[in-house]
């Protein structure tokens, strides 16, 4: 275009297929949150505990003595555990205004005049806060596995515990997805991310205390299906196969209730996330 | 040619509330203008047109497709430009138009380009590195034009495109929107409140009322003849003599300063308003031909009276 001349002109080029939408709205909310340099430091922190286990893992194979340090699938467990205030804390910095903030500006309006759907807008959003959620759980569980095979010298520990790999998947996916559902539905609750981070940890931490308290009350253990960590910690520790630190609720219930919590929120994402609000 | 827009017996209704009610209408290529009162059912209609209300019943067609079955084919080619004030959070001018462009289907590249250039024409060139949450009213109307023009839409909606601007930026806005269908071929839909708005840009209205519509067709054509138009001033009741003219087949419409416009059938002119104001002892005051305006149209339309 010549530099004088600054009208409008039609565009020739070619054009990409609407469905790549969901990846031009992840991308964009990634990069985004990765300019704030306080999310960065979270996510940084977050890496902590692995450097920690690091050292673990140095000491347990460079030093006999040390064994008693090595590490099995219990420590793969306990790190899992050990992410998720990460979980928490990323959840609400990167998540509650995903689609609040969106309802803020009435963006909505201008997202669905474009050639993407609903279902397009959802997944973008999801994973945004599936990058960051994997960024703080499965990331560093994965490469603690890779780091004590690296360090062991030998495939050894990698055949012997063949199943940490998707048990780690497994575990990270349910710990990510619950979080990142529900976030995105309470998120388009509220057209004020404050109310809805406000939400999440209310529901977050009050379900687990009142399901506690009722249990102690009760004399029951059973009430800890009020509680989704406590739900998700009964269904992960199945997947490692160790004995559950939240007894009082078979798998079977768990996972109903994990479904359950899943499916409430596609509900809301549903009715929620509409280019027209009728009052 | 092809109306860009056709719509057969649309219907569409919020709980008990009727927003459409069987309209069938065309819009022609060019620029036509959707007038109405609140709650006539414009951005019902809009929102028809973009597949993102399903109309209860009726058929919808937006450049030669069905909407109902291509609602994602339709938006690929239209732009929209909403009548609120709406962005997307967080994002500098630049970068919005840019990722406006890449959710229309643009590739990156050529979407970053784009958005340069769009934002070159709208005349926000030398802000476009601002975040949007920083401009003013006038700017965001810019903006908002910026992103429905950047993926080279074939069809523009524009909702209340003028809303809240000052009296320059309004010219300019109307001026652009005027360019954008003369020069660059692109038809434009404008839906406002405001006629003289409407009448500048747009050679074709449709008007709609309590979700139905009252008037369509070329501006020249609905305004009539001129010299059959009078602004009519006559001491008395003047209520009562809006009465007599109406059982006459006289429309008359209400004006400020006790005003009245008065549209006389055939060629009696104003011999005739004399005659029927002395019959009924009232003095005409103020009596002068008026060229017909698209207000006479609206005022007829939707039944406005003295």
């Amino acid at each position: 275009m010549p530099i004088h001349d600054r009208g409008y002109r039609r565009y020739a080029g070619s054009r990409v297929p609407g469905s790549l939408a969901w990846w031009v709205i992840a991308r964009a909310g990634i990069v985004e949150r990765l300019r704030d340099r306080r999310f960065l430091a979270l996510l940084l922190f977050a890496w902590l505990p692995f450097l920690v286990r690091g050292v673990q893992i140095y000491i347990a194979s460079s030093f006999p003595q040390a064994s008693f340090l090595a590490l099995d699938e219990r420590t793969f467990r306990a790190f899992i555990d050990q992410q998720r205030p990460f979980v928490f804390f990323a959840t609400i910095y990167a998540g509650a205004g995903l689609i609040a903030n969106d309802r803020q500006a009435n963006a909505l309006q201008l997202y669905f005049s474009k050639p993407i759907t609903r279902a397009q807008y959802v997944c973008g959003k999801l994973l945004i806060l599936v990058v960051f959620l994997a960024a703080v759980t499965w990331l560093p569980a994965v490469s603690l596995l890779f780091l004590q095979t690296l360090l062991s010298g030998s495939l050894d520990f990698f055949s012997s515990h063949l199943f940490l790999l998707p048990a780690i998947t497994i575990g990270s996916a349910l710990e990510i997805g619950v979080a990142a559902v529900t976030m995105l539905a309470l998120s388009s609750l509220s057209r004020s991310s404050r109310f809805v981070a406000i939400l999440y940890a209310g529901i977050t931490l009050f379900a687990a205390a009142f399901g506690r308290a009722v249990g102690a009350a009760t004399g029951i253990r059973g009430w800890t299906w009020l509680s989704p960590q406590d739900t998700l910690t009964v269904v992960i520790d199945a997947t490692f196969g160790v004995p559950t630190t939240a007894s009082g609720t078979s798998v079977a219930a768990a996972l109903l209730v994990v479904a359950l919590l899943v499916g409430a929120s596609i509900v809301v994402l549903a009715r929620q996330v509409r280019a027209v609000e009728v009052v | 040619m092809n109306p860009v827009v056709s719509l057969d017996r649309v219907s569409v209704s919020y709980g008990r509330h009727h927003a459409l009610r069987d309209v069938t209408t065309e819009f022609p290529a060019g620029a036509v203008g959707l007038l109405g009162p609140n709650g006539a059912g414009k951005s019902t209609l809009i929102k028809i047109l973009l597949g993102l209300l399903p109309p209860a019943a009726g058929r919808v067609r937006v450049l030669d497709q069905d909407v109902a079955q291509a609602p994602l084919a339709v938006r690929a080619r239209v732009g929209y430009m909403p009548e609120n004030e709406s962005h997307i959070p967080g994002m500098n001018a630049v970068t919005f138009v840019a990722y406006c462009a890449e959710l229309a289907g643009l590739p990156r590249a050529s979407a970053m380009q784009r958005a340069h250039e769009v934002l070159f024409y709208v005349g926000l060139g030398e802000a476009r590195y601002r975040n949007v949450e920083t401009y003013s009213t006038g700017m965001k109307q810019r903006i908002k034009l910026a992103q429905a023009l950047v993926h080279d839409p074939d069809l523009l909606l524009l909702d209340e495109p003028t809303n809240g601007m000052d009296p320059g930026g309004r010219d300019e806005m109307l001026t652009l929107v005027r360019d954008i269908v003369a020069r660059r071929g692109i038809a434009v839909i404008v839906s406002s409140h405001l006629l003289p708005d409407v009448e500048s840009t747009c050679g074709h209205v449709v008007v709609l009322d309590r979700g139905a519509v009252v008037a369509q067709g070329p501006i020249a054509a609905l305004k009539g003849k001129s010299g059959r138009v009078f602004e009519l001033r006559v001491k008395g009741d003047e209520h009562r003599f809006a009465e007599v003219l109406r059982e006459r087949g006289i429309e008359c419409h209400g004006d400020e300063d006790e005003v009245m416009r008065v549209f006389v059938p055939g060629d009696h002119g104003s011999q005739l308003l004399f005659q029927l104001a002395a019959q009924h002892g009232m003095q005409v005051r103020h009596l002068r031909p008026s060229t017909p305006t698209l207000e006479d149209v609206f005022a007829r339309a939707v039944g406005e009276d003295v």
